[in-house]
C-alpha cells in the first residue's frame, strides 16, 4: 500500500462528540518519525479523548487517524493498536499489583499475544535479557521480586514506562508521567523521555510547565477540543490567545 | 505467593489427599467388615462422593471468578447440563425395566404419550456419545454466552446477573414437561451403568474413584493454566481489564478460553455427581445452587483452587451436620458464614492458614524469595 501521508501519525479534522458536546472540534495533528511533542491545554481541552482515539478507545464521530500513513485507527481496537506499535502511560500509574516488577514487564515484552500460545509459553532469554535491560533502565532492578502493588507511587510512573518501552513501540503517548513526583524524580523523567525520543516518537500530555521546559520540546496548545497554537513553549506562551485561555477570560 | 511451578507443596498434599481418599473410602466400604472403626458406610460413600464433585465444580468456578475476575452465578446451569447428558444415558440403558417396560422409551415419554424418542435423545444409548455430551453441551452455551457476553464488554455486576438469568431461564425450560427432559420430576431410578448395577457397593466404590480422578484432573488442568504465561494475562485482566487490552492482548479471548474450560469441567461434575445421587431434576438449575458455589469458593479462599476445593468439603461438611441437627437454621448459618468470611476472612481459610504458618515461621528479612529459586536453578 502507498502511505496516504508521510507523518507516523496522521489526524486530519478529528471530532468527537459525546451527548452534543464536542469533546474535539476538527482537530488536526501530525506527529513525525521519532519526534517529541509536548500537549498541554487546560482541563476539559480534549488532551485525554485525543489519546483515546488514537489507542482506539473511542471512535471519533468524524476525521481520519492514520498511523505510518496506512493503518486506519478509527477501525481498530486497542490490543490490534497496541500491537501496531502505540503504547500508552495513564495519568494515574496503572500496573498490575499482584504481579512481580519483573511479571509486569514480562506481559508487556513484545511477544505472540494470542490465548492459545501463551499456555505452552517458556521463558526465553531473549525475554531475560529484555526484561534485565528494561530493569536497569528504569531503576527497578532491585525491586524486580517485589510486587507492583508495593512501589512508591514515583517507582510505580517508571514501572508503567518500562512497561511501554518494553512493547518496543513506535508511538508512545504518555499522559502526565511527572504527576505526583518529587523534583528530582520530575527532572531524572524528563532525561529518560528524551532519550527514548532519539529512537522513538513520544507525545507528552503534561501540566507541569518546568516539566515541559525541561523536555525542550515543540509544544501544542490544546483548547476546547482543537489546536490553539503550536510552536517552541516560548514561542505559544507568548501568543496572546494562549494567555488569554491560561489566565481567564 | 507460592512456587511457579505446577506442583508447588499446597498442590502436592492436595492431589496425594484425594488420591489416597479415592482410593480408601471404597476399600474401607468394601474390605471392612461394618464393625470396624475404620468402616465408611454405604450411606456414606456416595455423599463423601457428592462432595467431591462438588469440589470439582468450586475449581471450575475459581479459575473464572479467582483467577480471570467473572463472578458467575451461574456455574450451576453448566453442572446441570452435564448431570442431565449422563442422566438422558443412564434412563437409556433401563430399556425394557421400567414401569411401562417399553424398550426404546423413557417411562415418562410413555407417560405423556410419546411415539417415539425425540430427535435429541438419539445416541444417548452409547456412553462414548453420551460422555462427549457431558463436554460439548456445556462448552458450547458457554462459548455462545462468552462470545456476546465479552465480545460487548459486559463486566461486573451485569454479567454476573446475565449468568444468573441464564441459570434461571434453564431451570425454566427444564420444568416444562413438553422440554422432553422428565419436566419437574427430572430424570431418575437408574438401573445401571457401563453395565454394572448402580447401587452395588463396587459401583459406587468405582464412581467415588473416578470423581477422585476428575477433581485431581481438573485441578492440573487451571493449575497448569494459571501458572502458565496464559493464567498471568487473567490475572492481569482480573486486576487491570483495559491496561492489558493497551498492552495488545485481546482480553475477550482470553476470558472465553477460560471460561469455556470452566464450563466444560463443571459438566464432567454434574455428570460424576448424577448416578451418585441417583437423579437430575430442574431443581439443579436454581441459582441459589450457583451462589452457593460460590460461597464455597470465598469460604475455602478465592484465587488458590486447593482453597475452592477445601471450601465445597468443608462448607457442604458441615451442610450435612447442621440439616441433620438443626434443619431451619441451615440457611441462616450458610449466610452468617458468608458475610463473616467476607468481613473477616477476605482470603479464606487458605490465606487463613497462610497467615498463621508464616507468623509461626519468624520470617527473615534476608530470605531468598521463593519465586526466584526456579530461575536460579536454570541460569
Amino acid at each position: 500500500m502507498e502511505p496516504i501521508a508521510q507523518s507516523l501519525l496522521y489526524l486530519d479534522n478529528i471530532s468527537v462528540v459525546f451527548d452534543g458536546f464536542r469533546a474535539l472540534n476538527k482537530l488536526s495533528l501530525t506527529i513525525e518519525e521519532a519526534e517529541m511533542r509536548a500537549i498541554i491545554g487546560p482541563n476539559g481541552a480534549g488532551k485525554t479523548t485525543m489519546m483515546d482515539v488514537i489507542t482506539g478507545k473511542t471512535r471519533p464521530t468524524a476525521g481520519e487517524a492514520l498511523f505510518a500513513g496506512v493503518h486506519d485507527l478509527t477501525t481498530m481496537d486497542e490490543a490490534d493498536i497496541a500491537q501496531l506499535g502505540i503504547g500508552r502511560k495513564f495519568q494515574t500509574p496503572t500496573v498490575f499489583d499482584m504481579h512481580t516488577v519483573e511479571d509486569n514487564l514480562l506481559l508487556a515484552v513484545k511477544s505472540d499475544r494470542r490465548a492459545f500460545a501463551n499456555i505452552s509459553w517458556r521463558r526465553t532469554s531473549h525475554e531475560k535479557a529484555r526484561i534485565g535491560e528494561l530493569l536497569e533502565r528504569i531503576r527497578l532492578k532491585d525491586q524486580r521480586h517485589r510486587k507492583a502493588a508495593e512501589l512508591s507511587h514515583g517507582q510505580k510512573q517508571w514501572l508503567e514506562i518500562g512497561m511501554l518501552l518494553a512493547q518496543e513501540p513506535r508511538l508512545l503517548l504518555v499522559d502526565e508521567p511527572a504527576a505526583g513526583m518529587t523534583d528530582q524524580e520530575t527532572a531524572d523523567t524528563a532525561d529518560l523521555l528524551r532519550d527514548i525520543a532519539r529512537t522513538r516518537s513520544v507525545v507528552v500530555v503534561e501540566h507541569d510547565m518546568q516539566f515541559v521546559r525541561d523536555l525542550d520540546v515543540k509544544v501544542t496548545v490544546l483548547h476546547e477540543g482543537s489546536v490553539l497554537a503550536e510552536g517552541s513553549l516560548d514561542q505559544v506562551s507568548a501568543n496572546e490567545r494562549v494567555i488569554e485561555v491560561y489566565l481567564g477570560r | 505467593m507460592n512456587g511457579s511451578g505446577i506442583l508447588d507443596r499446597r498442590g502436592t498434599i492436595f492431589i496425594v489427599l484425594v488420591l489416597a481418599a479415592g482410593v480408601l473410602v471404597p476399600a474401607s466400604n468394601l474390605l471392612l467388615s461394618p464393625s470396624s472403626p475404620f468402616y465408611v458406610s454405604d450411606y456414606l460413600v456416595p455423599l463423601l462422593g457428592k462432595y467431591l464433585c462438588y469440589a470439582l465444580l468450586a475449581v471450575a468456578v475459581d479459575l473464572v471468578w479467582g483467577y480471570c475476575g467473572v463472578l458467575s452465578l451461574g456455574h450451576g446451569a453448566f453442572f446441570a447440563l452435564g448431570g442431565y447428558a449422563m442422566g438422558m444415558y443412564l434412563m437409556r440403558q433401563i430399556g425394557a425395566r421400567g414401569v411401562y417396560g417399553n424398550p426404546v422409551l423413557p417411562d415418562f415419554m410413555v407417560f405423556l404419550n410419546y411415539k417415539e424418542l425425540p430427535w435429541f435423545w438419539l445416541g444417548f444409548n452409547h456412553f462414548p456419545f453420551a460422555a462427549l455430551m457431558v463436554l460439548l453441551v456445556p462448552g458450547a452455551l458457554a462459548f455462545l454466552f462468552g462470545w456476546f457476553a465479552f465480545r460487548s464488554r459486559v463486566t461486573g455486576v451485569y454479567l454476573s446477573i446475565i449468568t444468573q438469568a441464564m441459570t434461571f431461564a434453564l431451570m425454566l425450560a427444564f420444568f416444562r414437561n413438553d422440554m422432553g427432559f422428565g419436566g419437574n420430576n427430572g430424570l431418575t431410578d437408574f438401573k445401571d451403568i457401563l453395565g454394572f448395577p448402580i447401587t452395588a457397593g463396587t459401583t459406587r466404590g468405582a464412581l467415588f474413584f473416578a470423581s477422585a480422578i476428575a477433581l485431581v484432573g481438573g485441578y492440573l488442568i487451571c493449575r497448569g493454566l494459571v501458572v502458565s504465561k496464559y493464567g498471568k494475562v487473567l490475572v492481569a485482566v482480573r486486576d487491570a481489564e483495559s491496561r492489558t487490552r493497551f498492552l495488545g492482548y485481546k482480553v475477550a479471548n482470553y476470558k472465553l478460553l477460560a471460561w469455556t474450560l470452566s464450563a466444560m469441567l463443571a459438566g464432567v461434575a454434574g455428570a460424576l455427581y448424577v448416578p451418585q445421587v441417583g437423579i437430575i431434576n430442574p431443581g439443579e438449575f436454581a441459582p441459589a445452587n450457583s451462589i452457593e458455589t460460590v460461597i464455597w469458593v470465598a469460604v475455602g479462599g478465592r484465587g488458590t483452587l486447593v482453597g475452592a476445593a477445601l471450601g465445597a468439603l468443608v462448607v457442604n461438611a458441615g451442610k450435612t451436620w447442621f440439616t441433620g441437627v438443626l434443619p431451619e437454621a441451615w440457611l441462616f448459618a450458610l449466610g452468617a458464614l458468608f458475610v463473616v468470611v467476607t468481613l473477616f476472612l477476605p482470603r479464606g481459610i487458605i490465606g487463613l492458614w497462610g497467615d498463621v504458618s508464616e507468623r509461626l515461621r519468624k520470617p527473615k528479612p534476608d530470605q531468598v524469595p521463593e519465586a526466584e529459586a526456579p530461575a536460579k536453578a536454570a541460569e
